[in-house]
């Protein structure tokens, strides 16, 4: 070979060269997805999630949903008829991190959200062959009986603004988030008040049945409950997202 | 392998070597165990006693952190330390305090993820799972082996750095970077352990899948190239194949490996453009990884005899066709077409574990029979044990791989199957019916896997046991080869 002994004989020619070689295809990859606009459709509705949800999205991490559940529907006839229509970048733009899993043991739930009542997920989620014999899912009785720990929940939202969630922190972020999402979605985006909203969603919403507590399953329940449901494919012509794939 | 000049009597430091080869062996058994104990859930889900901590969704990253990480680390640690000296006929450089510092440092986010993951913490990003305070300790460990091994590169008697090298360092390389720029999240609190990853969605989909395809093409390919390189041409006892075969692919399988990430992700909502090129760089890939097979096999050319009468040799073979077979089939998987039917099924699963048996458990299982008797100074305890384990570990592959590949092209045809009016044929939870039978084969596998793996450390324990009581750890060697 011509001249490899030179990398062969120079332990630091070598460190180098490996870097630059390893460096190229992640930079090539990576780095413009953060530049091209069409990566992320432009789409009304999506929007972060409330605290309650957040809180029930980071005991589906937790419990490592994930590793069985996917939450990536794609552009295929029978995911369609099975799951609805396929998954767009926009719907995880909020996904810190994304929840796209790789292996479906249970089915996708993209768009699971008001497909099955709050009473369904919470007898399934406590007891799965209860409603679904041949079903191989664990069980998870707990989340009846945790009540929901949400005493750092601004810490939390905090994080996320910092990786760029359009959670508020001032007034001035509120008024932006009325004039982006609406007054009632802002509300709920915002940290000064997220224990507030946080409880007002819980009993609105009374996701575990029981309205005298607040458990882990009402958190769990509300973010399934929303999985998919942002936005609305009637408004847009079918086809329509063609052009950002 | 072969040099020219005698080098004077050097001591290496055999001690940190022995510590990770017994930790290798302690991961192995229990993150095998683990694997089983997953597999049985998913074919007897009652089968996590009701236990929070014990439900699939906690132990199975502690099965991948641990085969990975312990196991795959563990085994990495002590043959790239042992490749390391032997070929540069010196010590291991930066003291043997930082290479001590990277024994308990790795052993501790090792001991201290599994326990977190059961507890609930984790990024939820597969293969790194480990929370930030986790990962800081693996960063500044991963520094003090790439300090430790460029320092003792540095101080070789050698001119050349042997092969097996460069494959140990572009992982030490390509692993720190991957693991620096998939981690990145911001901590909710400082005293806390949950944290956000910085990037979303379909960004941050793409940066796991450059990781979690380059944690299989560097820790458990590259690496494990590197230990092949310096273990079968030295129990064969014979050279290398070929000198510009192993140029050419080193340089290849580094700079393709990178770009075939976004295959995870065919058909998501990552763009099209990453995902074709993904695609066309998979297929290339075939033929680097088959320059390493070909050139590994073909070591043995003029010596074929000795698959007869070395169990070692039958490890290190059917591991290299292993990696043969499975480097052929992810080609082919990456392809969209084909993806299309294997993604979210079992058959990706069923495609690792041909990788991770057959060639990163194998070769592993191979270069240990060569090195313990080697590092205690001693004869192997039982060399009929190495036959059996090795039938065991081959019987036990073929019924995991088999059965998978019915789950996962069963369910995949299933899932897609139309009735005559252009209805879906099977509801999903038919599909999930289906899968109990292959389930039980697969777990079945699995079980005889780890039964060889137990007969392994036993016959390990057996030969430390037996070896002569050394009065000092350093032992003192006469490196007549490298």
């Amino acid at each position: 070979m011509m001249k490899h002994e030179a990398v062969e004989t120079n332990a630091g020619l070598l460190l180098v060269l490996t870097l630059l070689v390893v460096s190229i295809g992640g930079l090539v990859e990576i780095v413009p997805l953060f530049f091209i606009n069409d990566t992320v459709e432009k789409v009304e509705g999506v929007r972060p999630y409330t605290p309650l949800e957040l809180r029930g999205r980071d005991i589906y991490q937790r419990e490592g949903c994930y590793l069985c559940h996917s939450q990536m529907i794609r552009p295929f006839r029978d995911e369609m008829l099975r799951y609805g229509h396929y998954s767009l970048a926009a719907e995880s733009q909020y996904d810190h991190p994304f929840q796209w899993g790789s292996k479906r043991t249970g089915p996708d739930l993209a768009r699971v959200g008001k497909k099955y009542s709050n009473e369904w997920h919470v007898a399934h989620l406590v007891k799965p062959r209860s409603v679904m014999p041949q079903s191989i899912m664990p069980e998870y009785p707990w989340l009846l009986e945790n009540l929901l720990d949400y005493s750092d929940i601004a810490e939390r939202m905090h994080a996320l603004r910092k990786t760029g969630v359009p959670y508020s922190a001032t007034q001035e972020e509120y008024e932006a988030n009325v004039e982006r999402f609406g007054e009632q979605v802002a509300q709920q985006l915002d940290i000064r008040r997220a224990r507030e909203s946080l409880i007002a969603q819980a009993e609105a919403g009374n996701f575990d049945g029981d309205r005298t507590r607040l458990t882990e399953m009402d958190a769990l329940v509300a973010y399934l409950q929303m999985l998919g449901t942002l936005v609305d494919f009637s408004k847009y012509d079918e086809g329509y997202f063609v052009q950002f794939r | 392998m072969t040099q020219g000049t005698r080098a004077p009597v050097v001591q290496y430091n055999y001690d940190v070597i022995r510590k990770f080869t017994i930790m290798t062996l302690v991961w192995a058994v229990a993150g095998m165990g683990f694997g089983l104990f997953a597999a049985l859930q998913l074919a007897f889900p009652e089968l996590n006693f009701g236990i929070p901590e014990l439900t699939f969704g906690r132990i199975r990253p502690v099965h991948t952190t641990l085969v990975i990480f312990g196991f795959g680390g563990s085994v990495l640690f002590a043959t790239s330390y042992y490749v390391v000296q032997r070929t540069c006929q010196t010590r291991l450089g930066g003291g043997d305090f930082l290479a001590n510092f990277t024994f308990w440092g790795w052993q501790a986010a090792i001991l201290l993820g599994i326990l977190s993951y059961i507890l609930g913490h984790t990024q939820s990003r597969e293969y790194a799972e480990f929370e930030w305070p986790i990962d800081l300790l693996i960063a500044v460990v991963w520094v003090a082996y790439l300090w430790v091994y460029v320092a003792t590169l540095r101080r070789r008697s050698q001119p050349h750095i042997y092969v097996a090298n460069w494959f140990y360092l572009a992982f030490i390389i390509a692993t720190a970077l991957l693991h620096i720029f998939n981690n990145l999240a911001v901590p909710v609190s400082f005293f806390g352990m949950k944290s956000y990853s910085l990037f979303a969605g379909v960004q941050d989909a793409m940066t796991q899948w450059w990781y979690g395809h380059n944690a299989v093409g560097f820790f458990l390919t590259a690496a494990f190239l590197g230990m092949m390189y310096y273990f079968v041409p030295k129990q064969a006892n014979r050279p290398v194949y070929s000198y510009k075969l192993s140029i050419i692919h080193f340089w290849a399988l580094i700079f393709l490996y990178m770009w075939a990430g976004p295959h995870h992700l065919h058909w998501t909502a990552l763009p099209d453009w990453t995902s074709t090129l993904a695609a066309t760089f998979s297929i290339m890939l075939l033929l680097p990884s088959w320059g390493g097979m070909i050139n590994g096999i073909m070591t043995l050319s003029g010596a074929w005899d000795k698959l007869r009468t070395d169990p070692i040799m039958l490890f290190l073979i059917t591991a290299l066709s292993f990696y043969g077979m499975s480097t052929f089939e992810g080609p082919l998987m990456a392809l969209k077409s084909v993806n299309a039917l294997s993604h979210y099924t079992d058959w990706t699963v069923g495609h690792v574990h041909s990788g991770a048996l057959g060639w990163v458990a194998m070769v592993s299982f191979g270069s240990l029979y060569h090195l313990v008797p080697r590092l205690w100074n001693t004869k192997i305890y039982s060399e009929k044990l190495i036959y059996v384990h090795f039938f065991l570990a081959s019987i036990g592959i073929v019924l995991y791989i088999t059965a998978l590949w019915v789950a996962g092209i069963g369910q995949g045809l299933m899932l897609r199957a139309f009735d005559e009016y252009g209805n879906l044929a099977y509801t999903f939870i038919e599909s999930v019916a289906f899968l109990h039978k292959p389930y039980v084969v697969r777990a079945i596998g699995g079980g005889i896997f780890l039964t060889g793996a137990v007969l392994m450390v036993f016959n390990f324990y057996m030969t430390i046991m037996r070896a002569p009581r050394m009065a000092d750890s350093r032992a003192v060697l006469q490196p007549a080869q490298a």
